[in-house]
């Protein structure tokens, strides 16, 4: 039964060549930086950040079939708790770890409330959109000074400005500047994507799509699904975390607007772009529509909703798989007309052998 | 790619230009000479646009009047305009790549203090200049960054007394909830005190919500004398129509030192716009030439024939205080203009603008208006060069240059 | 004693806004399980439309009526366009109308500008010993009753309800019994965006005209048409019947944020509680 299930999962690259792919992406990623401009870094940066973010959110809804609305909420979170953490502490790699764990542990406060509730899928979408916008609320109304963690003032609408630089664990007093907060997002995206690339191999996984597939049998077949689903519920939460983390330390700042229902909508629509059947899409998805919204804001078109509005309606009647598996197809039948054009040449001139013999 | 990005504006924008042409650069003489590139980073996209829209022009004209004039330095300016979406992410990204790619001498940036906030360490990190031509709660202390509008200090300490004196002791303060509301709030506060009055009530309000009818019902409960407004943004514009629609003006009047920077009068009804005090550094008619001409000029410029407000006003001051620096300083690099800052003078379209070396803030005109019918002001006093006082209190760029902190004012 | 009408006032007032904005999308959503992001736009097209027909030098009330008839033909245009292409793709009706709302922004700011004058309903208003309460808000609180009176009552007791019932239960079935689906989910879409325009139309002469003013709805119409449950109508007047109630109360009696932020914590309480919604119990689809 898992032998079918993993057909279903249109990832068929062989190991090998999925490695040799990653090592390859990996080289490419690091090269980057050594021709091009600072500003380019800081642009891949930020796209690499919310890659991570997004591959949070196409992971469950994709391979577990939870379609969690709000994963804003942790990554909000994890900035918040880097900014606080880091002027309070003075110190960087504690506030990180912990932008890492808070999240995790709200998400299975939360995963527990939800997930061992029963609720619907439908509910589960809402409660973790709504539990974004309150967090959001909440974070607007710090404004007035009394709203104070320790020595920092949340600042409520202004959102917090001027963060530390992230310190070298080892050594505290160097800290990372553009180009090296480019290589650690850069690394960590891809290192996310491949946990969970291989968290997709182990049982765990298996039973993950298995719960895609059909919950109610693989409950049958014994196993407690609510555990396996807030297991990877807490999991999200914690890279959501790491990527709201992350997102203070690209900018120095956070603010309620990374919790907002827009932000939170962008999440899905960069992984509808991408595509949600892979790994690969949530990240295709985010970096073409982050750098087409950074573009259109400098190209002079006007207003920029306007164009890229009719970027994404065009994209679902074009597209509707998404980018990646449109692409793959696309690529598919090319390889098959091909073959059929050699394979008709061979008729053709077999034909011809056969005219000319006769 | 940058000669793409200017064909994209005159194209987009239709009539409006937003580089100067070739045939301007060289019927000035300059068309030849190296350009020094002039960044813009404000909202033209999304929610915060109602305060960014004129004044993108504005930046616009500016440029443009400074190039028809002969450039700066004999060099043409190139201005490259980024539309931040009302989206401080793009704040970021913008600012590094108008100073990393783009090289701007200078940057004008930002109608929102979160905004100027994530953009002000990355103008350091690069070693830029950043003005903000927007109001705020004060208090930025920062040698790369110049503010050229109006702090608390300067507009409500004229403002209040006139309020206790015309229409009562007791004030209704309703703001919206952040930072320069709150810090507003306990000005009026503060002032009212001295005046001999008190506040019976301080609300603040989410920049989203829309209905205010809870809030309407409580004010009439508190029965004050008067209600201030330091409501923002487009949400918040249906206050001051379902106030009129409920307790009215006539009953309860109105005071506010945010009303008309979004140009808020000529969206309501003369009922509901009219009759409001306010205290600004500039509005369309203000009885000066140089306000005149600047309303002229700009309706020219742009061929739009509404309201064009301090905003607006802001962007075009802003961008010649800095071009009269330049030609002080002889060199457009942002070392050099920074030394060349303090003391420098623009006779602005609202009055006799000076840079404040202190606090790099300015001494500015303050006119005391109140919203007419007619979807403009009527001109009741002007208070002559106003310095930046609190921030003055709290920060002294003279004595310690190094410093980039923003000071919480102390009343 | 005012104090008390007052109270009632704010409770019914709130309840109203719900119910108007809540009213299109459980017609859109809960029928035909369509999510329409664009709903917000929706509403701010209704405003529009009502602002250009009273510049028109049409009565409000006449205004309010063109808004229903042009966005509901909008919606029309819309399904026909785009939405009909997508049935069963849920998700990529998400996206597309999330597209949409991004361009409807774009194109009214493009042409209209950030803002735009409001509508005078040219009412008065009535007096309770301190208080005065505009005319215009009472009123408002009767057409929302109104509207969703006459929707109960189109779904239930016209042939084209009944029809479109069928419709959405058993789309299979209907077609074998000689209807044409395909019409009935174009004015079903129709007709919720009526609805919306409506909405939106009673919105302007309060909130005045923005493009943005959208997304102040939006989340508040999913969250109380979801928590209605599986029968659309009573579900949504059960849940703007609660989330008016303690957001009037709380946002009365404390602040607006505590009113807001009550609203979403009871929903996620009720959600959880629930997990059927509130008419998921008692499952009389209608």
């Amino acid at each position: 039964m898992f032998a079918r299930l993993s057909e279903t999962q249109s990832v068929s690259l062989p190991p090998a060549l999925w490695w040799t792919a990653v090592a390859l992406a990996l080289a490419a990623g690091l090269a980057i930086p050594s021709f091009t401009g600072l500003d380019v870094h800081l642009d891949l940066s930020i796209i690499f950040i919310f890659g991570i973010l997004a591959l949070s959110m196409g992971f469950m809804w994709g391979q577990v079939g939870m379609l969690s609305f709000g994963q804003t909420a942790f990554f909000g979170l994890g900035g918040y708790t880097y900014a606080v953490c880091s002027l309070n502490f003075g110190e960087t790699t504690s506030a990180m770890l912990l932008a890492i764990l808070l999240p995790a542990i709200f998400a299975t406060v939360l995963g527990y409330f939800m997930i061992y509730g029963r609720i619907s899928n439908i509910y589960f979408t809402v409660i973790t959109m709504v539990v974004t916008i309150v967090l959001e609320k909440a974070i607007r109304a710090t404004s007035d000074e009394s709203f104070v963690i320790g020595d920092v003032w949340l600042r409520g609408q202004n959102g917090i400005a001027g963060l530390p630089d992230l310190q070298v664990p080892w050594d505290p007093a160097t800290t990372l500047f553009v180009t090296e907060v480019y290589y650690l997002a850069f690394v960590l995206m891809m290192a996310v994507y491949v946990g969970y690339r291989m968290l997709l191999r182990h049982r765990f996984g298996r039973v993950l799509l298995g719960i895609r597939e059909n919950e109610r049998r693989i409950n049958l077949l014994g196993y407690d699904t609510r555990r396996y689903k807030l297991a990877i519920f807490a999991i999200s939460g914690a890279v959501a975390g790491l990527a709201g983390g992350l997102y203070a330390v690209w900018g120095n700042f956070v603010a309620p607007e990374m919790m907002n229902l827009n932000s939170a909508a962008s999440v899905v629509i960069n992984v509808i772009v991408g595509g949600k059947a892979t790994l690969l899409g949530p990240l295709i998805g985010t970096g073409v529509v982050q750098w087409l919204t950074a573009w259109l804001g400098t190209a002079g078109v006007g207003q920029v909703n306007l164009v890229l509005g009719l970027v994404l309606i065009g994209f679902v009647m074009l597209f509707p798989q998404g980018i990646l598996p449109m692409a793959a197809g696309l690529g598919r039948e090319a390889l098959e007309a091909a073959r059929q054009l050699f394979r008709r040449r061979d008729l053709a001139a077999a034909a011809l052998r056969k005219e000319t013999n006769s | 790619m940058r000669l793409n990005r200017r064909q994209f504006f005159r194209s987009a924008s239709g009539a409006l230009a937003f580089a100067s042409s070739a045939g301007l650069l060289r019927s000035a003489g300059i068309a030849g000479e190296a350009p020094i590139v002039v960044a813009n980073i404000l909202d033209q996209t999304g929610g915060l646009n109602i305060y960014s829209l004129k004044q993108i022009k504005a930046v616009a004209m500016a440029v443009e009047e400074i190039n028809a004039a002969g450039g700066l330095l004999g060099r043409p300016l190139e201005l490259v305009f980024y539309d931040s979406q009302s989206n401080n992410q793009f704040n970021a990204q913008y600012m590094t790549q108008a100073l990393i790619r783009d090289k701007a001498s200078v940057v004008h940036a930002g109608v929102t203090s979160s905004s100027r906030e994530v953009m002000r360490p990355i103008a350091h990190k690069f070693r830029g200049l950043l003005f903000y031509n927007s109001m705020y709660e004060g208090g930025v202390c920062d040698r790369r960054h110049v503010c050229v509008a109006q702090v608390p200090g300067q507009q409500i300490a004229p403002l209040v007394p006139h309020v206790v004196k015309e229409y009562g002791k007791r004030c209704y303060i309703l703001g919206a909830d952040y930072i320069y509301p709150h810090t507003t709030a306990k000005w009026v506060r503060k002032f009212t005190q001295e005046a001999g009055g008190e506040d019976i009530g301080v609300e603040f309000f989410p920049l989203d919500v829309s209905n205010f009818a809870p809030a309407l019902s409580r004010i009439q409960a508190a029965k004050p004398d008067v209600v201030w407004s330091i409501l923002v943004g487009s949400a918040h514009n249906a206050f001051y129509r379902q106030y009129e629609a409920t307790i009215g003006k006539a009953n309860i009047p109105l005071a506010s030192c945010m009303f008309g920077i979004g140009r808020e009068q000529t969206y309501l009804s003369a009922d509901e716009a009219s009759g409001i005090v306010n205290a600004t550094p500039f509005h369309d008619s203000l009885p000066t030439e140089a306000a005149q001409k600047f309303v002229r000029d700009f309706k020219a410029y742009t061929g739009e024939d509404d309201y064009v407000g301090d905003y607006a006003e802001y962007g075009y001051r802003g961008v010649n205080i800095w071009a009269n620096a330049v030609r002080k300083a002889g060199d457009p690099s942002p070392e050099a203009v920074i030394e060349a800052l303090p003391g420098v003078q623009f006779e602005a379209p609202g009055g006799l603008v000076t840079v404040d070396g202190q606090t790099n803030h300015a001494t500015m005109d303050i006119h005391l208006v109140r919203t007419n019918r007619n979807q403009g002001w009527d001109h009741l006093e002007t208070f002559a060069q106003r310095p930046p006082s609190d921030t003055q209190a709290v920060c002294d760029l003279n004595a310690n240059p190094n410093d980039r902190t923003q000071y919480t004012l102390e009343l | 004693m005012h104090e008390i009408v007052i109270h009632l006032y704010q409770v019914m007032f709130a309840i109203g806004i719900f119910v108007l904005i809540s009213l299109g999308l459980a017609v859109i959503f809960g029928m035909m399980r369509v999510i329409n992001l664009a709903q917000g736009e929706f509403i701010m097209l209704g405003a529009y439309f009502c602002l250009f027909a009273t510049q028109l030098g049409l009565d409000f009330w006449l205004a309010v009526l063109c808004a229903g008839l042009g966005v509901g033909l909008f919606g029309i245009l819309v399904e026909r366009l785009l939405i009909r292409f997508l049935y069963g793709r849920i998700m990529d009706t998400l996206l597309a109308t999330w597209g949409l709302s991004l361009f409807m922004v774009g194109l009214v700011t493009s042409v209209f500008g950030p803002q735009e004058a409001g509508v005078d309903a040219k009412l008065g208003k009535v007096t309770f010993g301190a208080y005065s309460i505009a005319e215009y808000n009472l009123v408002l609180i009767a057409v929302a009753g109104a509207l969703l009176a006459l929707t109960f009552a189109i779904w239930r007791y016209t042939r084209f309800g009944l029809v479109a019932r069928s419709v959405m239960q058993n789309p299979t079935m209907a077609a074998a019994l000689g209807v044409n689906p395909r019409k009935y989910y174009m004015l079903t879409f129709g007709f919720g965006s009526a609805l919306t325009g409506v909405a939106g139309a009673m919105l302007a002469p309060l909130v005045g005209n923005q493009p943005t003013m959208g997304s102040f709805y939006v989340a508040k119409a999913f969250v109380t048409v979801i928590s209605g449950g599986p029968a659309p109508l009573t579900g949504t007047l059960y849940a703007s019947t609660l989330f008016g109630a303690t957001d009037g109360l709380i946002s009365y009696r404390t602040t607006q944020v505590l009113g807001e932020i009550g609203v979403l914590l009871i929903a996620i309480v009720l959600l959880r509680m629930l997990p059927l919604g509130i008419t998921g119990h008692s499952a009389r689809r209608a």
